[in-house]
């Protein structure tokens, strides 16, 4: 019975590793969630206390703290939006790129496929650095538009809403062709003839055709913008300004600046809440994959 | 044929807005003037900078070290996880499995940075180690949200070719681990590699976890060019940008080639 050994032994490492390294540090997340902030190090009191008896020393006060003020729940609202606008550009931009790829001959097809997928292997933060190059006062997409004669002054294209808006969608946008492209790769361009043969117009195959058999492309797609997009904090830092502030930047100054460690906890925990619901989808698709190798 | 002009177009623009950020980094890396915005001239001046550059060349060489160790352990696990999921039927609690080996791949990189720091704490607490935060932890934050990278990549090349191969091999007389290292194994051998170099430049490029779980002495390339370019511009960054993309997206067609090699 030598395969069982093996079968265990495959099965049970990664489980072990990622039990330890994974799973138990996000119960420590909930456990200091629920933790009485105090003055000290570390900044929380136990859960447990055993010196007179036995008790349990919970507090949702972190919670109540978080949902009591609209700094907070502001910050959440603006990365919920902000998620949703970048996942909405992604989708406008990566659509018809993913089907032009998809309906390409063989040769062109690949070639494409790595063009796209290419710049997403340099790194993540220089690409980010690159646009506030880009939209610096004095930068290269002010020159253009003054010697265009659209504006005479340079605009105040950095630190705001909409440069982070444009980070995000050029950084995440591979991440939305990719899974489109697989779905729309697999179904058979006979059917989009078919359509038109059938008297159908463009507008309406892209309607009754096309856009539906994309439906699981585009969910992948969008998860994978939008549930890393809600805690995305470099980009924000880079480009954005006073004018709102995310979740990702809450969390941080949370835990590094005002050192309120179960603040901050309450705060990952309830993202990992408001996520699970898109997390739970993504699995469900990623199992899928596993089982068909759609992507 | 208007159809086709429209096609062109399009990909032309979705390439353009693609490459345009990186073309225009790499162009200003060559300008002579400090002041990176406003050009002087055509100079290598920032590359020399770069190379005396002892704290970004320190920052550079922990940044390879952990990105190598925590890509080679990744791609062990993930090569199991991989394996697991496709070929081995009976995995206690294997909603549990899947949750552990998927979620890492979208879950924001602050709350996994967050639980990972917290768990550091947590543990010195406890029983002493890690005494202190350093390259240990952030190599072991690095695995641990590689693995998924690596396992989907895997996943997807044992799904695709047929299981028949290893029972014919099974017939054959080769026993379990015989059939594991002398057929699975090279038919799977380019995606070990893909997933690999995956998770190499994964950690490599890596700032909110590393963050998170550095220490003293452990500051990777990431932290330093932050920190750099955080509040505005730094000129020795962009000769370091154009040097780290161009060998980056060498390391993306390397792996296309082997992503791909097998592929019907």
């Amino acid at each position: 019975m030598k395969n069982k050994f093996f079968e265990k032994y495959f099965v049970f490492t990664p489980y072990f590793w990622l039990v330890l390294f994974f799973f138990i540090p996000l119960a420590i997340i909930f456990k200091i969630s629920i933790s009485v902030s105090e003055w000290g190090m570390p900044p929380y009191q136990d859960i447990f206390l055993f010196d007179n008896g036995f008790k349990i020393n919970t507090t949702f006060e972190n919670y109540i703290y978080i949902f009591s003020d609209f700094y907070y729940i502001g910050s959440f609202i603006n990365s919920l939006i902000l998620a949703l606008t970048s996942t909405f550009f992604c989708l406008l931009i990566g659509f018809p790129l993913a089907f032009y790829i998809a309906t390409s001959n063989i040769r062109l097809r690949n070639i494409l496929l790595v063009l796209v997928v290419i710049p997403f292997w340099s790194s993540f933060l220089l690409r980010v650095y690159a646009w506030k190059i880009i939209l610096q006062n004095n930068g290269i997409l002010n020159v253009i538009l003054i010697n265009l004669g659209i504006t005479s002054e340079p605009l105040q294209l950095l630190y705001n809403q909409y440069a982070v808006i444009m980070g995000i969608v050029y950084t995440y946008l591979p991440l939305m062709i990719l899974p489109l492209y697989g779905y729309l790769n697999k179904f058979n361009l006979n059917l989009i003839e078919a359509s038109k043969d059938l008297g159908l117009n463009r507008f309406r195959t892209f309607f009754k055709v096309i856009f539906p058999l994309s439906i699981p492309g585009i969910i992948a797609g969008s998860l994978l913008v939008f549930i890393p997009v809600v805690g995305e904090f470099i980009i924000p830092e880079m480009l954005g300004g006073s004018d709102r502030l995310y979740y990702g930047k809450i969390l941080w100054e949370e835990f590094f600046v005002n050192r309120n460690w179960p603040g901050a906890s309450a705060l990952a925990f309830t993202g990992i809440i408001i996520l699970v619901l898109p997390i739970i989808i993504f699995q469900i698709i990623y199992s899928r994959w596993s089982e068909k190798n759609e992507i | 044929m208007k159809s086709n002009i429209i096609k062109s177009i399009i990909v032309f623009l979705g390439l353009f807005f693609l490459y345009f950020p990186i073309l225009v980094l790499i162009f200003y890396s060559f300008n002579e003037n400090k002041r990176v915005m406003v050009w002087k001239g055509f100079s290598l001046r920032w590359y020399n900078e770069l190379f005396k550059n002892e704290q970004i060349i320190e920052a550079f060489i922990i940044s390879i070290k952990i990105a190598a160790l925590s890509a080679t352990f990744a791609t062990i696990l993930g090569v199991m996880i991989g394996y697991s999921l496709v070929r081995i039927s009976k995995i206690p609690f294997k909603s549990l499995y899947i949750f552990l080996s998927s979620t890492p791949l979208v879950l924001p990189e602050l709350i996994l940075g967050l639980s990972m720091l917290l768990f550091f704490i947590s543990l010195n607490n406890l029983v002493g180690i890690p005494s202190s935060r350093g390259q240990l932890t952030i190599f072991i934050s690095h695995v641990t949200f590689c693995i998924a990278f690596v396992a989907i990549i895997i996943q997807a090349r044992l799904t695709d070719f047929n299981k028949n191969i290893e029972e014919a091999a099974m017939d054959l007389g080769y026993n379990y681990s015989e059939v594991l290292y002398k057929i699975t194994l090279p038919i799977i051998l380019p995606s070990i590699i893909a997933g690999w170099l995956l998770a190499f430049t994964i950690s490599l490029d890596d700032l909110v976890v590393a963050s998170f779980t550095t220490g003293p002495g452990a500051n990777t390339l990431p932290i330093v060019v932050f920190s750099k370019v955080r509040l505005g511009l730094s000129p020795e960054v962009n000769a370091l940008s154009a040097i780290l993309m161009l060998a980056l997206l060498i390391i993306g067609i390397i792996y296309f080639y082997f992503n791909k090699k097998f592929k019907h």
